[in-house]
């Protein structure tokens, strides 16, 4: 009885939604983590989501919500989004992936798209672009250019995400440069200027010459700037205005491409769950111009490997690699597997200190 | 791990830097307490001063502007915080509260538009010859003026409340002001007066994070320095050096711990993140063990009536 109840309310419902699709715009949400001018990683969602309404014009209306805790209150805003008839939401941080999938139970017909988590359900797809190839690059450049060999991470939440990066980067660092040292600070925040600008200011005084960064303003640039002789990477945006000094490459997020498919897939009403993980190749990844700082024997280097990348002739976890206590990981020319790599929790041999748990 | 690669005088630097946002606000408060008034809105007037020396300097170009802006930020604030309890004899406690309320929402109202949003430059003023001394003139003369200020403030305050005819006014209202408007004071005008200090200083403060520190603008950027600052100026039992001491002891552990996880130390990050607040409490509480107490009228409303 309740079953056939239910069932019968979700066609209902799946009717009304599909006239209400054919009658009217397509509503499309989208939940920032950040600010929508944070400069980077939040910034970058919403001129994809811009781009995105822009192509379909009058066919698509978007709301945006930003500067979502993640936690309870991600919840209560993605259930206000979906109660308010979005038909696809987007949630652009790992830390919304509950509160997605826990929404996406309460809401059938809403399609939900949750950018870097691991969590599926028929009405709720992942993306993530795979970032820790920019990371390979930025890796190679940061091992040529430091003079102190020393180098800078700035890490935010000890998320298999974020330790790929430190990972990939700290492969191809040593790579280029044995000598080669990671000091890390875990910053415990996405987005916290003050807290970023002092971890890049210690980091500095530790002697480190290039600074990487996995949280999403320009802080570090600006300390950077003020230290003089340091370099560091744009994240999520290009960040330009920190170039050539001290910002020499970027890794740039490109989610419009992803963003209009999914959207055209939801008035096709072909929408199904998928889990994207896209890199450079498929344009997902964008690799910031190097700049002139560069010498240009490095600079060619750095944009042979993301050829090698490109081309799939190279894949940055590539054996042989230890974990940090020295056992083996993968065999000489063994390629990670993305499952490995989804759920990556320890340091390559090489990397000191221990991942917070 | 790898001691070796934190530097102790550049540590010691980075200290007084970390300290000085701190040290302001509490200076201010500090006044303001010894003159019998309790603001507890300190975090609402730091981060008002944040954004209006933010705005100002982006705007003008001019980071001194900036600064001037944020001090009269702050303390026009705190002139609400006087109307209510100095004439409207409000509750000062909730006065307070709700002053950091109002202050993180209208700062958060005015930032719109400067989120991401550069600020200009601020000069570094080293002082000629002190600065030149190996190492002591790395750590102490090698800074921005607000670090200078802020220690000449604490210096100032300390002078003025122990050795003017000002300064004794000032105590004797907040000791007892119904003796003080005996002897003729105005009660009123002294307290109005010491609230608006406070302010400028908590805006100052709060500058000094958005102009200097960072230098950028988010909402809720002073992260509960106020609030650290009014704790300070208790545990300090009212004594400007004492205060001075806690704001490099908590400005000092703060990036002592992060030195310390870049050095690859093996303590859990969170242990470190919570050390500078357990530190200097514990520090203060062992040190205020001598009971200086309050001042007599701390908190009390005062009408010549009564």
């Amino acid at each position: 009885m309740k079953l056939t109840k239910l069932l019968t309310t979700a066609a209902m419902a799946l009717g009304l939604a599909t006239a209400a699709v054919a009658a009217d715009k397509t509503k499309v949400g989208f939940i920032y983590v950040g600010p929508r001018n944070d400069g980077g990683w939040s910034q970058h969602h919403h001129e994809a989501a811009v781009e995105m309404a822009k192509h379909f014009g009058d066919k698509v209306e978007i709301v945006e919500q930003e500067n979502v805790p993640e936690g309870a209150d991600a919840e209560r805003v993605i259930t206000q989004m979906a109660l308010q008839g979005a038909d696809l939401i987007f949630t652009t941080s790992f830390g919304f992936m509950d509160p997605t999938v826990n929404v996406a139970k309460k809401f059938p017909n809403v399609k939900f798209e949750h950018a870097t988590g691991y969590k599926t359900a028929p009405n709720v797809s992942v993306y993530s672009a795979r970032f820790y190839e920019g990371r390979a690059i930025q890796g190679t450049l940061a091992g040529r250019m430091t003079k102190s060999n020393v180098v800078g991470y700035i890490a935010s939440y000890p998320i298999p995400e974020v330790i790929r990066g430190i990972n990939s980067a700290y492969i191809h660092a040593k790579k280029v440069n044995p000598n080669v040292k990671f000091k890390i600070v875990w910053a415990f925040t996405w987005f916290d200027p003050a807290k970023e600008a002092d971890a890049a200011k210690v980091l500095i005084e530790q002697g480190a010459d290039v600074i990487l960064q996995h949280t999403d303003s320009t802080a570090p640039h600006a300390a950077a700037q003020a230290a003089g002789n340091v370099y560091t990477f744009g994240q999520a945006a290009d960040m330009a205005e920190y170039g050539p000094m001290p910002r020499i490459s970027s890794i740039i997020d490109v989610w419009a491409p992803y963003y209009i498919q999914r959207t055209q897939a939801v008035i096709d009403g072909s929408w199904a769950s998928v889990n994207t993980w896209d890199g450079i190749k498929a344009g997902m990844v964008g690799i910031g111009e190097i700049s002139d700082v560069v010498p240009a024997d490095v600079k060619a280097e750095a944009v042979a490997l993301q050829d090698a990348i490109v081309s799939g002739a190279y894949h940055p976890f590539t054996g042989p690699l230890n974990k940090q206590d020295g056992t083996p990981w993968l065999a000489a020319g063994e390629v990670a597997d993305d499952g490995a790599l989804a759920g990556l929790n320890f340091y390559v041999e090489g990397i000191e200190g221990a991942i917070p748990q | 791990m790898d001691m070796s690669a934190i530097n102790p005088v550049l540590l010691l630097a980075s200290l007084i830097v970390a300290a000085t946002p701190l040290l302001l606000a509490a200076i201010g408060e500090l006044v303001v307490e010894k003159s019998g008034v309790l603001n507890l809105g300190v975090e609402g007037m730091m981060i008002t001063g944040a954004i209006c020396g933010f705005a100002i300097a982006v705007n003008t170009g001019s980071p001194l502007l900036g600064l001037l802006a944020a001090a009269m930020g702050g303390a026009v604030l705190s002139l609400l915080f006087a109307i209510l309890t100095q004439f409207a004899l409000a509750n000062q406690v909730a006065s307070g509260l709700a002053l950091t309320l109002f202050g993180l929402g209208i700062s958060a109202l005015l930032g719109q538009g400067f989120q991401g949003e550069k600020a200009p430059a601020f000069p570094k003023t080293d002082i000629p010859l002190l600065s030149d001394i190996p190492a002591v003139g790395h750590i102490l003369f090698s800074h921005d003026i607000v670090v200078y200020l802020a220690f000449l403030l604490t210096l100032g305050v300390w002078l003025v409340l122990k050795y003017t005819r000002v300064g004794l006014i000032l105590r004797a209202v907040g000791e007892n002001h119904d003796a003080a408007h005996a002897l003729g004071y105005k009660v009123v005008r002294i307290r109005v007066l010491a609230i608006m200090f406070g302010g400028a200083c908590a805006g100052l403060g709060g500058a000094y994070i958005s102009l200097i520190r960072v230098p950028q603008w988010t909402e809720g950027m002073t992260a509960g320095i106020g609030w650290i600052a009014l704790a300070l100026v208790v545990f300090a039992s009212w004594k400007p050096w004492r205060v001075l001491l806690g704001a490099c002891l908590f400005g000092g552990v703060n990036v002592l711990q992060l030195n310390l996880q870049a050095a690859g130390f093996a303590i859990p990050v969170e242990y470190l993140a919570m050390s500078p607040y357990l530190i200097t409490i514990l520090v203060l509480v062992i040190m205020s063990a001598d009971r200086s107490s309050a001042p007599a009228s701390l908190g009390r409303s005062f009408h010549a009536s009564q």
